[in-house]
């Protein structure tokens, strides 16, 4: 595991999400609660929409483009939808967010 | 006998020595500190004692008589300055006494937010009786009024007990709903409900900018201008570890004094126990743990093996009358499933969370009663999956029946509007019923309920299913999605009759079975939040579509387009050429002109967008909303300025109209145009509202398309003078707003309630057409701005990255 710090809670808007830039892509930071974050590829598989720009419900997504929506959980595209999303692990320390990256690091490696 | 001296006589250090005394009473000989000038007493029922009903003497945990028994030197009123770890003495601030062990019980002390004025008499925390005799004290003024900062656990029981003695209470909370570390957005609104409904009132999102005052506090400021006055401010903001001994002692430090898991600190004769202690990274502000701490504290100092373990916490608020509960991990972490439980009749929530078959969390507001019995499933962690379905009905309940999805109306009172055409209300409805009208039509002919725009058919067969029960048999509507059993019309009524005011009272009254919708229910609740209650709810901006959300057009590549706005299709030179600058300097690849007589500028990239906007700001233009279920676009032609056939002067009208309009939110988007003479340049014939300039005067014609349908205007009146064409627009524009479904093209929704409906309202009665025209202008007070202006100077967060780890080095 490591985990790197990305910023504060406070800084994604309740039921938003923020990017993050990697060297990997750009991953969508998503807050569906007041302490409750997720992490996730910002891709939609079916045709690329940008997912950091959908309407977080619940703990989940729905992408903007043509409403398939996620669950930020697992990733798995839900309802009649199939696909699915990479998610990454997140954890809150003192209202920072850490999100461990070593899973799309190796993707962009191998 | 071994000498044992304890610092802070609290809730953990008492119970730490009654277990000690128990086991072994000639083990040590006990010297206690406190700094309080008393000795050890029951905290958490400072609470009843504000409130009158209980007295301090009855929450004294050991008096004098059992520091006797225990031959326990008490130094009452003296605090602690130091500890000489190399002489093992305590230093007192009346003189030294040597250890051979100790025990640092400190507790916390209270978070004081230091904004000006912190420092003023008046402005108390809420930890210990001095706070508590302080408040008493304010609250004997008659009239007397306080703040409460802080909407936690502490703060809402302060307010509480000062509201009891009669008090004008004000919580300010800074986050978006009540207690938010215990109770999620749905609980937190009920909490609110019910301490509003004892008259306590309270202000989320409030951030105190100032207490002021001259010899004491007199009133707070927040940052957005609000004055509250004041008589006595109570700050209960979040507590600190009370470490400081600890740390000039020079023991291993974490956020508080680090101990093992037998609550040993760094030095092999120090403990620590209680609200000073940090262990395994967890820091403790709840009696439960310390206690636990307390007992395996004793056993240590006899030298017996024990370790502490930290557990699931479960919290209650003790006000009299909120029922709340809420215990385990609800808000953290992946791979969580919720189930939901609402019954808006007795203002019941229950929510569950689930964690790979185990029950790992739950929230309960209006029915705690089996609250015991989920704590112990979230502390056993035992597989809950056998019983998943009814599990939110509790321990009493397994194998039974859904939620009732006609409980909303069935709880809505008898004086309740159902229909609002014909002003007729439930119990008229019922009453109806009851003499014999069992059926739509019969209701329609007693009643008139339902009969005139008709979207409240769905309301009235839910009071006939509920009134008749299984005698009727209603065909059932669509509701808007799966959130919910109800039709967006049904929604429209209850938002409006049950008075609903925000998001989490809509999912709690409305009985909505997921905790915040989905994104095919919240935008609708949202728009039809807004439209009803423009100043009383803040529109959401995570509630809207992605185009809403960034002011702009998403395209498919994720890239934006950037529209401002022309009015009346007018521009000039120094706008084209703002324009043009911003083309170049955004590297736009395409410069589009609308149909709309506007100009677009597509594939702007989303962390452009709030510069562009800056631009084209400072150039003196706004927002075209080319985005919005709003105004978009009024066309004109260029009427008696310019042409010989023009008969009036259209481009004046449109530009007028535009200005009037602008900004404002509507179910669907609207088009608008004004021809100067019936050739009819400018197409007023297929927009939602299409006014044709005649020599005569106007004419205005509306539900007019020309998308997938293509449908001619139908003439809702033609008048003489220009303002009465811009009230009928307006008049219309507003009913649209108050009545259709979120979606429904103003041709649509037309359809649905028919013109005579509409024509009725707008034209024939003066002063319904009066009040939608003033409606309409009491919204714009708040939606009449640009929003490029404000996300440019207040929002450019929300379209940049969060982090970028590109940037970083390699390591
Ligand atoms: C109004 C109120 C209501 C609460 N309600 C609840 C509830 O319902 N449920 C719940 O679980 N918890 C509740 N709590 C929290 C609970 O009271 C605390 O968790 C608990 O009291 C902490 O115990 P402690 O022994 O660590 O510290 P404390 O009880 O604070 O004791 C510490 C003592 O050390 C003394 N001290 C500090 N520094 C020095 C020094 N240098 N020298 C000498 N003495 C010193 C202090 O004067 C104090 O008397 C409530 C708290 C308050 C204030
Ligand atoms: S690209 Fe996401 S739904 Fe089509």
């Amino acid at each position: 595991m490591n985990w790197i710090d990305i910023g504060a809670v406070e800084d994604i808007p309740l039921r938003g999400a923020r990017l993050l830039k990697t060297h990997a892509g750009c991953i969508a930071v998503f807050r569906t609660a007041e302490a409750e974050v997720f992490a996730a590829s910002n891709s939609c598989p079916h045709k690329g929409g940008p997912l950091a720009d959908g309407i977080v419900h619940g703990q989940k997504v729905t992408c903007p483009l043509h409403n398939w929506v996620f669950d930020l959980n697992t990733g798995e595209a839900q309802g009649a939808d199939t696909g699915r999303i990479a998610v990454y692990p997140v954890q809150l320390e003192n209202g920072r967010i850490l999100v461990d990256l070593s899973a799309a690091e190796q993707r962009s490696a191998a | 006998m071994q000498k044992l001296v304890v610092i802070g006589a609290g809730m953990a250090s008492g119970r730490m020595l009654e277990h000690l005394f128990e086991a072994d009473p000639d083990a040590y000989e006990v010297t206690l500190f406190n700094a309080e000038p008393r000795g050890n007493y029951n905290r958490i029922m400072l609470s009843p004692v504000l409130s009158g009903e209980k007295s301090f003497e009855e929450i004294v945990t050991h008096d004098d008589a059992w520091y006797a028994a225990n031959k326990v030197t008490t130094r009452f009123g003296e605090a602690v300055t130091g500890i000489d770890r190399a002489r093992k003495v305590v230093i007192g601030a009346n003189g030294e006494v040597p250890y051979d062990k100790l025990v640092i019980a400190t507790g916390s002390a209270p978070f004081i937010i230091p904004c000006p004025g912190h420092k003023l008499p008046g402005v108390v925390a809420y930890r210990d009786l001095e706070d508590t005799n302080a408040m008493v004290e304010a609250s004997a003024r008659p009239g007397a009024q306080a703040v409460v900062i802080g909407g936690g656990l502490l703060g809402l029981e302060a307010a509480a007990g000062l509201r009891l003695r009669g008090m004008e209470v004000t919580v300010l909370h800074l986050m978006g709903h009540l207690m938010e570390r215990q109770l999620d957005e749905a609980a937190g609104y009920l909490l609110q409900k019910d301490l509003e409904r004892r008259g306590i009132k309270v202000i989320c999102r409030a951030s105190t900018k100032e207490i002021r005052g001259t010899d004491r506090v007199e009133e707070v400021l927040l940052e957005d201008g609000t004055e509250l006055p004041a008589d006595i401010v109570v700050m209960a903001v979040g507590i600190r570890p009370a470490v400081q001994l600890g740390k000039d002692a020079g023991l291993e430090m974490g956020r508080a004094i680090v101990v093992d898991a037998s609550l040993r600190t760094s030095d092999p004769d120090i403990y620590a126990v209680g609200e000073c202690v940090e262990y395994q990274g967890n820091l403790f502000g709840l009696v439960a743990p310390l206690y636990d701490q307390a007992k395996v504290l004793a056993k240590s100092l006899l030298g017996q093996e024990d370790t502490f373990k930290v557990r699931q916490l479960s919290t209650k608020l003790k006000v009299t009358g909120c029922d709340l509960f809420s215990a385990g991990d609800f808000a953290d972490g992946p791979t969580r499933e919720d189930i939901v439980f609402r019954d808006p009749a007795r203002g019941v929530y229950k929510r569950l969370v689930l964690e790979d078959d185990a029950l790992v969390g739950a929230v309960f507001y209006g029915d705690t009663a089996d609250s015991n019995w989920f704590f112990g499933l979230i502390q056993s962690g035992e597989d809950v999956s056998a019983m998943r379905d009814t599990l939110i009905f509790g321990p009493a309940y397994q194998g039974g029946a859904a939620a009732d999805p006609l409980s909303a109306v069935a709880a809505l009172p008898p004086e309740a509007e159902i229909c609002g055409c014909n002003g007729v209300c439930k119990g008229t409805i019922v009453g109806a019923i009851a003499g014999g009208a069992t059926d739509l039509g019969a209701l329609r002919a007693s009643t008139k309920a339902s009969a005139s725009c008709g979207s409240c058919t769905g309301l009235v067969e839910q009071v006939l299913s509920v009134t008749l029960g299984d005698a009727y048999a209603a065909p059932r509507a669509q509701p808007i999605c799966t959130c919910c059993e109800l039709t967006h019309e049904d929604v429209r009524l209850l938002i409006k009759s049950k008075e609903l005011k925000s998001q989490p009272a809509v999912w709690q009254e409305l009985g909505w079975k997921t905790p915040n919708g989905c994104h095919v229910c919240r935008p609708a609740v949202n728009f039809y939040l807004l439209a009803d209650w423009p100043l009383e709810y803040q529109d959401d901006l995570q509630s809207r579509f992605v185009n809403e959300r960034k002011h702009a057009n998403i395209q498919k590549d994720g890239t934006f387009s950037v529209m401002p706005r022309m009015w009346g299709g007018i521009t000039n030179p120094a706008e084209l050429r703002a324009i043009a600058d911003a083309a170049e300097k955004y590297k736009v690849p395409t410069v589009k002109v609308t149909g709309g007589q506007r100009i677009d500028l597509l594939g702007v990239k989303s962390e452009d967008l709030p510069y562009i906007w800056r631009d084209l700001n400072a150039a003196g233009m706004v927002s075209g909303h080319a985005y919005s279920k709003g105004l978009r676009t009024v066309k004109t032609c260029v009427g008696t300025d310019h042409c010989r056939f023009g008969t009036q002067d259209s481009t004046g009208l449109g530009i007028k109209l535009e200005k009037i309009l602008w900004g404002s939110w509507t179910p669907h988007k609207v088009k608008l145009a004004v021809s100067g003479c019936p050739r009819n340049c400018a197409e007023a014939t297929c927009k939602d509202v299409g006014i044709v300039c005649v020599d005569s005067g106007y004419q205005v014609g509306v539900a007019g398309a020309a998308g997938m349908d293509l449908k001619e205007t139908e003439r809702l009146a033609d008048v003489a003078s220009e303002q009465e064409a811009i009230d009928l627009t307006v008049a219309f524009i507003q009913l649209y707003r108050e009545n259709a479904k979120y979606l429904d093209r103003p041709y649509k929704w037309v359809k649905k309630v028919g013109l005579d409906w509409v024509k009725a309202r707008v034209v024939d009665d003066l002063a319904e057409r009066a009040r939608l025209v003033a409606a309409f202008e009491l919204s714009q007070t708040v939606y009449r701005k640009d929003p490029w202006a404000e996300h440019a100077a207040e929002q450019t967060d929300r379209y940049t990255p969060i982090a970028d780890l590109t940037l970083e080095a390699a390591e």
